[in-house]
């Protein structure tokens, strides 16, 4: 017997895609299987490593943890969403000056939390960045870089917005 | 890994999620915020035959507060319960509780709900619901009852709800007048399952003396174990109550287990040493309360503040 497909809509990184899914295709697997987006890591499917995290209506969430059939009609941003056309996001930026990064799985997820948490909290204690961070893993760099990462994102969040001023 | 294969249902009315519930009986899981249930279902540890998605029903996402206490609705998550002003007004336990659960973008999707049904004897908010006295609201086709925090829990990821029945919402009771909170716990790693939790309520008299203090454990039984340590601390005044006797009387009370995390003895140790000082800090907090009520203290106003 076949399993039922269920018709979804989803608006990935601004665009509509339209795909039919069974009930179990968790949404880590509709991005990169289903709809080809490949930035998004799978790495523990059981929400402790991170790598999935994607927003979903602008909150992050674990991508392993939800399926697309739930995700229906909402909107996702991954970390292809981030840049602004050719120019990467202050928060790329920012990992890529401090070397928040060495091998870069662990990174989409990162980023994608990084972006939320800068978009509630613009100026984060050192106290918050590290409770932003604890939900997500790397097993390259030792953190240290990618917290100056997020004090550096900040720094340059603030002097855009005062540039834009 | 990836779960296995379920028939997906996903009504819009509550009316229709009881039918499905009804109909699918003991073959039919809720799904919720996921956060526990797809784990275990990647894990192939859980493989319901149908899954009843709530995540349409945006009538069951209210926080309501009132002075009798909060009422949390099915779809509200954790990290809305945490944020409203107006329930830890009324009830400052819950966001005591809800900053140690899990990560902020677990708590994103997780509910407060769920996790009282998923009734995981590590988890926070079971521990909350039983030293507080609440109840869970559950709804199947044709009736609703009110189960109390003392018969919900009935084992390890047991809970009293039983086929075809949904939890509409759960009741939280008020902060009584001249009484404080604090919940304290170690876990191996910030966002983990807690190695041992104590949340606490202290009480006082118009003399503020402790008049009434009880302590939940999580971790430390098959379902949270309260304790009433009111005896044990005596009727002391709220700064010099003897805590390390109320300490001990938990440590009496508690049956802890080994596991690969930590002994029962340690386990055993640990849950004293956190019921001291969150009872101590729940006393605190009281006097402050109390100090607090008779400049006139407003015991949040009826409101729902559900976004
Ligand atoms: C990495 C990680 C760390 C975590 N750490 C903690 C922690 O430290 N403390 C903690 O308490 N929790 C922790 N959790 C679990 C989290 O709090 C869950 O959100 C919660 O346990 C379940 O809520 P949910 O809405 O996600 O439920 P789901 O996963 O959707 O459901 C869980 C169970 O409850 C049932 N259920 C849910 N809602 C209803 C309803 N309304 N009516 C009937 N049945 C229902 C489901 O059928 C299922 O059996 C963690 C989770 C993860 C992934
Ligand atoms: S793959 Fe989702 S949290 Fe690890
Ligand atoms: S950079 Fe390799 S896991 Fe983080």
């Amino acid at each position: 017997m076949g399993e039922a497909a269920h018709e979804i809509a989803l608006t990935v990184n601004g665009v509509l895609r339209r795909t039919r899914v069974p009930g179990r295709r968790l949404l880590s697997d509709c991005l990169r299987h289903d709809l080809g987006l490949t930035g998004t890591h799978v790495g523990c499917e059981h929400g402790v490593c991170g790598c999935c995290t994607v927003l979903l209506d602008g909150e992050p969430v674990r991508s392993c943890l939800m399926f697309a059939v739930t995700a229906d009609g909402h909107e996702i941003t991954t970390v292809e969403g981030l840049a602004d056309g050719a120019r990467m996001s202050p928060v790329q930026r920012a990992f890529a000056e401090c070397h928040g990064l060495q091998c870069g799985f662990c990174t989409p997820g990162f980023l994608c939390t990084v972006t939320a948490l800068l978009r509630e909290n613009p100026a984060p204690s050192g106290e918050e960045v590290l409770e932003g961070l604890s939900g997500n893993l790397c097993r390259c760099t030792g953190y240290q870089n990618i917290v100056r990462a997020v004090h550096r994102a900040a720094e340059i969040m603030a002097e855009e917005r005062a540039e834009e001023a | 890994m990836k779960p296995p294969p379920f028939d997906h249902h996903a009504p819009r009315t509550l009316a229709e999620a009881l039918d499905v519930l009804a109909a699918t009986g003991e073959h039919g899981k809720v799904l919720a915020g996921g956060q526990s249930l797809i784990p275990l279902m990647n894990m192939r540890l859980a493989a319901p035959a149908h899954l009843v998605d709530i995540n349409r029903l945006g009538g069951l996402a209210a926080v309501e507060t009132g002075p009798d206490g909060v009422r949390v609705g099915a779809l509200a998550r954790h990290a809305q319960v945490e944020r409203s002003a107006g329930a830890a007004a009324v009830q400052p336990l819950l966001r005591q509780a809800l900053r140690l659960v899990a990560h902020p973008v677990i708590r994103n999707r997780g509910t407060a709900v769920g996790s009282l049904v998923h009734a995981d004897p590590a988890a926070e908010l079971p521990a909350v619901l039983a030293l507080l006295g609440g109840s869970v609201r559950l709804a199947r086709r044709g009736g609703t009852r009110d189960v109390p925090a003392g018969e919900f829990f009935t084992g390890p990821l047991e809970s009293a709800l039983g086929p075809g029945e949904l939890a509409v919402s759960a009741f939280f009771p008020a902060l009584p007048p001249r009484a404080g909170t604090a919940f304290e716990e170690v876990s191996r790693r910030h966002g983990d399952y807690a190695l041992a939790g104590v949340a606490a309520l202290v009480r006082l008299d118009g003399g503020l003396r402790v008049a009434a203090a009880t302590a939940a454990c999580v971790s430390a039984g098959p379902v949270p174990v309260v304790v009433d340590v009111t005896a044990a601390c005596g009727a002391a005044p709220a700064g010099a109550a003897d805590w390390e006797a109320a300490a001990r009387a938990v440590r009496e009370r508690i049956e802890p287990e080994d596991d690969i995390h930590a002994s029962a003895d340690y386990r055993r140790h640990l849950t004293g040493v956190l019921a001291a000082r969150a009872l101590r800090e729940a006393a605190r907090a009281a006097v402050e309360h109390a100090d607090g009520s008779a400049g006139g203290y407003a015991a949040g106003s009826r409101a729902g503040d559900g976004g």
